[in-house]
């Protein structure tokens, strides 16, 4: 009876999960949806702690009580531009919780003495299951992807935190050591699943076998995202956020847990989805990313020399002032410079202002703008941006045409227009933004060095492109002031 | 076993449904919603921590319980936070309204 309960509980919570996720279709909705998949979570999470009967509830109250401390201050403190670091933390914490779980559920096996007999009497059916070569392979894969999403997860929050190198790090023999670390871990898979018929009798060959196989998982984790750059951090995150879906999916294999099964199903084939969106808007194949190695920062000199012979039009401030104010319809499209500059508020500021004046003001957001998914968009309703003010690629590109101004803040490979039509270019096929098209361009823009990709921008030698050279935050906020002054 | 696989491709299909038609402007939101979900595993944690079982398998369910929940509540907040923040003109207009009419009321 107890467990039919529990059973129908964790139907509930699956179903909450699934109404939650599907109010984030609209904005409108998208609050109350995670509300229902939070509520969704706690139903499970007490009909757990209730109707399991829990033999230890001080130790798994203390746990849950230490877990949801740091997980609240880490929501609150964070800053909205800390935002992709603090996912992949998650993630990572995610990933880390699903492999544990299968070990410990291993663990469990290794109990010496026999459980007294009102224990075992309140053992649910699915843990006399006897160790097989099946529940083998479920345990194996929940501690390898788990264990990669964790290790992979950290080293994508240091890239992103600036705690680590964002460009790609290689060295020789790498994709050998890859390749071997992987042979390993299907070696040690090997070991737990051929030894699982004698275990727990015979013992060490399913014990070190996940030993060796997490060691491996773990490094494993480093070597898939440390050769990947910055700017190709949306599709691992992206990446990693299925994977700890999978992790979970994989262990609800090992437990017989329909809630997890469920629940990682829906979490793996969101992050699939978003990964493959994240892909495409890039033009390169999820293989090519993975390889790592694309672009990083290129020497200066390159820039410097490829940039002779070409002019630049600077503006002053004064000049961008004028053009922005007298302006009919303006395209502001951000990147991930105006996440670095902080600048959000001062874009914002700026569109209010010149909307006061009658200009039209919308925003042009590329889809692998900044380093996660939606990372604009976040960042601009942080600033108070409306977010029907902010235009997909695909909605607002025909529109650049009847635009006096395309202001450009901070963005750079996904405006180049040599992506149209330069083959020889690494980012040739990716599909940007056409500001080139509209009257003037205005960039704001530290220096003329090349962005992620490591090559040159000609759309700041075009003839109808002005730059405004400085921080963008700086920039913005003399152009506000000399706008008022106006 | 089977009935395991099943559900799973299953739910697999109703995520790719229901996530595919999530807008770009959501995206942050949906990846940190659904990591939270992906948290599930904290009932996992439970179950081989909370249980009878040897002192390995109860510490390893500890540290897997705080990993989850650290997880589970973090995502399920910072969401929350990013989502009160996105707003139409309309309801941006509303709220600078009421802030208005606060503000002189606070500086009488």
């Amino acid at each position: 009876m107890k467990t039919t309960l529990i059973d129908l509980t964790y139907l509930l919570a699956a179903a909450l999960f699934i109404l939650g996720l599907k109010r984030l279709q609209s904005p409108k909705t998208a609050r109350g949806g995670n509300q229902l998949a939070a509520l969704g979570m706690l139903l499970a999470v007490v009909a757990t702690l209730f109707l399991h009967r829990i033999v230890t509830p001080v130790e798994m109250i203390a746990g849950l009580v230490i877990g949801g401390s740091i997980g609240a201050v880490l929501a609150r403190r964070v800053e909205m531009t800390a935002m992709p670091e603090l996912v992949a933390a998650f993630n990572g914490f995610g990933g880390l919780a699903s492999a544990l779980v299968a070990t410990a559920e291993v663990a469990r096996y290794l109990i010496p003495e026999k459980p007294t007999a009102a224990i075992a009497a309140l053992l649910p059916a699915v843990e006399q299951v006897p160790f097989d070569a099946v529940q083998a392979i479920t345990v194996v894969l929940s501690v390898l992807i788990g264990l990669v999403t964790f290790a992979g997860s950290f080293v994508a929050f240091g890239k992103l935190g600036g705690y680590i190198t964002g460009n790609p790090v290689l060295f020789p023999g790498m994709r050998l050591l890859t390749l071997l670390v992987t042979l390993g871990a299907l070696v040690s898979i090997g070991f737990v699943v051929a030894g699982a018929d004698a275990f727990p009798a015979v013992a060490d060959p399913v014990v070190w076998g996940i030993v060796a196989l997490s060691g491996l998982a773990l490094v494993l984790g480093v070597l898939l995202v440390i050769p990947i750059g910055g700017a190709d951090m949306p599709v691992v995150v992206s990446l990693l956020n299925s994977y700890s879906g999978l992790a979970a999916a994989a262990t609800g294999f090992v437990l017989d847990n329909t809630a997890l099964i469920v629940s990682g199903a829906l979490v793996g084939a969101s992050g699939l989805i978003l990964t493959r969106i994240m892909c495409e808007a890039m033009n390169r194949s999820l293989l090519n990313v993975l390889l790592g190695g694309f672009g990083g920062e290129a020497g200066d000199g390159a820039a410097v020399a490829a940039a002779e012979g070409k002019t630049v039009h600077e503006a002053t401030v004064e000049d961008a002032a004028i053009l922005l104010a007298y302006a009919n319809k303006v395209i502001i499209v951000p990147g991930y410079g105006m996440a670095v500059a902080q600048a959000q508020h001062q874009v914002r500021e700026l569109a209010d202002l010149l909307q006061e004046r009658g200009v039209e003001v919308k925003y042009a957001i590329h889809p692998v703008a900044g380093r996660m998914p939606g990372h604009m968009n976040v960042l601009l309703a942080e600033a108070n941006v409306p977010y029907d003010q902010l235009y997909e690629m695909d909605e607002i590109n025909d529109e650049f045409a009847t635009a006096d101004i395309a202001l450009v803040v901070g963005a750079n490979d996904v405006v180049n227009p040599a992506a149209r039509y330069d083959k020889n270019s690494p980012i040739y096929g990716m599909p940007i933004l056409n500001v080139d098209q509209a009257r003037t361009v205005l960039v704001l823009k530290r220096s003329l060095r090349p962005g992620y990709s490591g090559i040159e921008n000609e759309l700041f030698y075009l003839p109808n492109t002005r730059m405004l050279f400085g921080d963008a935050r700086e920039s913005l906020m003399k152009l506000i002031g000399e706008i008022k002054n106006l | 076993m089977l009935d395991n696989l099943i559900i799973f491709v299953l739910a697999a299909f109703v995520g790719f449904e229901v996530i595919s038609k999530v807008p770009q402007t959501l995206h942050t939101p949906l990846m940190s919603g659904s990591n939270a979900i992906s948290g599930i595993t904290i009932v996992g944690a439970l179950v081989v921590a909370g249980m009878v079982g040897g002192t390995w398998s109860k510490w390893l369910g500890l540290v897997a319980l705080i990993a989850a929940t650290i997880n589970v509540v973090g995502g399920f907040l910072v969401t929350d936070r990013m989502l009160q923040m996105f707003k139409t003109r309309a309801q941006r207009a509303q709220t600078s309204e009421k802030q208005e009419v606060s503000e002189p009321a606070a500086m009488s």
